[in-house]
């Protein structure tokens, strides 16, 4: 008889846990590298520089509007290789499971993360589940790792930006930190607010296919654009002057913040991608930008300036200035 | 939700023409002092940039209106008594959580085990409270009248199902009481007050009557959007300049001379008022709002023997300064140097509306 719910067993390394990796893993994730079921996966050798990176996954809720924890810990691990400039070849995936669990939320949950990995055109080529008693974890915890390759003649780094250089992104700011708090908050209103979280190496590929000298591409994801522009801003050495009314921001999430005392700016995004382009090139890049299905709502928001190095600065609409500083802390709601 | 009328409030072109009038209006007075009792007119006005484009002659003092800001270490202190004892559960709004008493934070309790849940509405720890009922849920009940009657509400709530482990500890505030409190002091001078939007909704343009009056001081009650506060300022020079001292509704679409009866009768149903320790200010006569008997059952100071308390300030900190607009933060020792938003000395460096975190974050 099939299990309802994830217990120890599963995560024995016995007959219990062999079968799970059978059934919902090697089944979802299917591919040849992974269906050898050995200790570590064979791959074949890649041309270019290998890029690796690794995250973890413990968002709460598991499952909010617009994505889930599985699809989430493709699309972050996906995006932090194309942000390097990297294809993604292969991810791996690590499951903290808690006893309890009911198995049609992992069923879920993995084939989500199957339906990522083909979407962004990565295979899932090896894994590892354990399994913690009822209380020891949330749920379900994920860790991805992913490989992948640079070609040649992409130069990305955080200390690549000059004064003169545009800063582009592709849509709207804060929707994946908003959805995920008005669900975890139980926030109601006349629509929901989606999350953003969606796989960026397509759209990347198209924009360093329409011009590979691009200075920096980031993600800002925790601590949202205002953190990761500080970052470029401090890692290059120079200022980065954003304008108010450039800024997308859909009105239900702006709505939302005005009333939780929040700035959008500092909010999370799992699908957007910040570009610092010389400016003679932005044009270039933004209509491949828009091109891509991802990149439909791209669009200026800054540029880079030699003043006040290392910091970011917002023009606002009535026409002031004032200073865009690091998220410090968690954003927490205000009072009244 | 929809805030899309929001836009015409942060007009670029319209914010310009209002700071041309006001400057001209202004040229060669000799400086005028208004203070933004309220904290989101400070972060509004630090998040538009307006703070920098006034003319020279128009100065914002920042005022006593965050509540957290003004939230008394012992009652932070309290509040953290609570969260040691393994059968409560304290609840309470973002920012509060943060805030250091003697000894710690309530975040930091939570670190160390104790039951401390944010919640974004009151009625969400009646909820709590619903759903242990082996447990004491102690709601922190803080904020100004904007607030209270909510809080009311969720006690009334409570007490209508009969839900009996649930109890607030409020340290709620009233802000006319504390304007009066700040013009008899006389280490002030200031020349109007722009009134909190929000508050007065509640308790009605009349509530600064007597401050107007009385104390011959312009009040104007203002929206929180920029052009709302630029418009708020014009008033409050206009009024200065021709000798007047009345109140204005600058904020028609928020604000009528009465307020909100239904929320004043919740909230004298629930609450009568007390006398209130501010923090930095001092205990002000009839300033808080304590919960009356016929609802003792959820008054936490009276459900629970608080022991006596004795208090550890920072010395230098100077928050109290800060709220009473007698200095700016930047000339407080600790700011910037040890109180940061990360490592708050005080209260004022810790809510998202305190004057010190508006200016460490939006000024280099």
């Amino acid at each position: 008889m099939r299990e309802e719910t994830i217990q120890l067993d599963h995560g024995s390394g016995g007959r219990a846990m062999h079968a799970l990796v059978e059934r919902v893993f090697a089944r979802a994730f299917a591919n040849d590298f992974l269906q050898e079921l050995n200790d570590s996966a064979i791959l074949p050798p890649a041309s270019g520089r290998l890029a690796m990176t690794t995250d973890s996954y413990v968002v709460d809720p598991i499952v909010f509007p617009g994505g889930d924890i599985g699809s989430l810990a493709v699309h972050g691990t996906v995006n932090d290789l194309a942000v390097s400039g990297a294809r993604p070849l292969y991810l791996t995936a690590g499951f903290v499971l808690e006893e309890g669990l009911p198995m049609a939320v992992l069923d879920r949950i993995v084939s989500s993360m199957a339906e990522a990995a083909r979407e962004a055109s990565v295979l899932i080529v090896a894994g590892d589940t354990k399994v913690v008693p009822r209380g020891k974890a949330d749920k379900i915890f994920i860790n991805t790792a992913g490989i992948g390759v640079v070609r040649d003649d992409v130069r990305l780094g955080g200390g690549n930006a000059r004064p003169g250089d545009v800063v582009l992104i592709n849509g709207t700011i804060g929707d994946h930190g908003m959805a995920v708090l008005c669900r975890r908050e139980g926030i109601a209103m006349e629509s929901e607010i989606l999350s953003d979280s969606a796989s960026l190496n397509h759209l990347i590929e198209a924009m360093l296919g329409a011009f590979p000298g691009i200075h920096v591409l980031r993600d800002p994801t925790r601590g949202g654009v205002a953190t990761t522009l500080n970052e470029i801003a401090c890692q290059s050495g120079v200022g980065i002057r954003l304008h108010e009314e450039a800024l997308p921001v859909r009105e239900d999430v702006a709505g939302v913040c005005e009333l939780l005392g929040l700035d959008p700016l500092y909010v999370a995004n799992e699908g957007k991608v910040l570009a610092v382009v010389p400016a003679e090139s932005a044009d270039v890049v933004l209509e491949a930008m828009r091109r891509s299905p991802r990149g439909r709502d791209a669009c200026r928001i800054g540029e880079v300036v030699a003043e006040e190095p290392g910091r970011v600065f917002l023009r606002t609409r009535i026409g002031g200035h004032r200073l865009l500083d690091m998220l410090r802390g968690e954003q927490l709601p205000r009072i009244c | 939700m929809a805030l899309r009328y929001v836009d015409e409030f942060r007009d670029g072109g319209l914010a310009a023409k209002i700071l041309l009038r006001l400057k001209k209006t202004v040229h060669g007075l000799e400086p005028m002092h208004f203070m933004e009792i309220c904290g989101t007119h400070t972060v509004a006005v630090f998040r538009s940039g307006l703070r920098d484009m006034l003319p020279e002659a128009v100065r914002l003092v920042s005022g006593p209106g965050c509540p957290v800001c003004v939230t008394a270490d012992e009652d932070i202190d309290r509040a953290i008594w609570f969260a040691r004892r393994p059968e409560v559960i304290v609840t309470s709004f973002g920012d509060l959580l943060r805030v250091p008493g003697s000894e710690s934070s309530l975040l930091e309790e939570r670190s160390r085990g104790a039951d401390v849940r944010m919640v974004y509405a009151s009625y969400e720890a009646v909820k709590i409270a619903q759903d242990h009922p082996d447990r004491e849920v102690v709601f922190i009940g803080i904020g100004f009248e904007t607030t209270a009657p909510t809080v009311a509400a969720a006690i009334r709530q409570a007490a209508a199902q009969g839900i009996d482990n649930f109890s607030v500890f409020s340290v709620h505030k009233l802000l006319p009481p504390v304007m009066r409190a700040l013009l008899d002091s006389d280490s002030l001078r200031l020349d109007g007050f722009l009134c909190p939007g929000h508050v007065t909704t509640v308790i009605g343009a009349r509530a600064y009557e007597e401050v107007a009056r009385g104390y011959g001081m312009p009040c104007v009650v203002t929206g929180f959007e920029p052009l709302d506060i630029l418009q708020g300022l014009s008033m409050l020079v206009d009024q200065k300049r021709s000798g007047r001292h009345d109140v204005e509704i600058q904020y028609r679409r928020g604000v009528t001379w009465e307020g909100n009866p239904a929320a004043q009768k919740l909230l004298e149903e629930i609450f009568e008022p007390a006398d209130a320790a501010w923090r930095g200010l001092g205990s002000i006569p009839g300033s808080g709002l304590a919960i009356r008997s016929a609802y003792a059952d959820y008054d936490a100071a009276r459900r629970f023997s608080i022991p006596e308390i004795r208090v550890r300030e920072n010395p230098a900190c100077r928050c109290g300064d800060v709220l009473r607009g007698v200095i700016r933060p930047p000339e407080c020792p600790l700011f910037r140097k040890v109180c940061r938003p990360q490592t708050p000395k005080g209260p004022c460096m810790v809510s998202s509306e305190g004057t010190c975190g508006a200016y460490y974050r939006y000024t280099s």
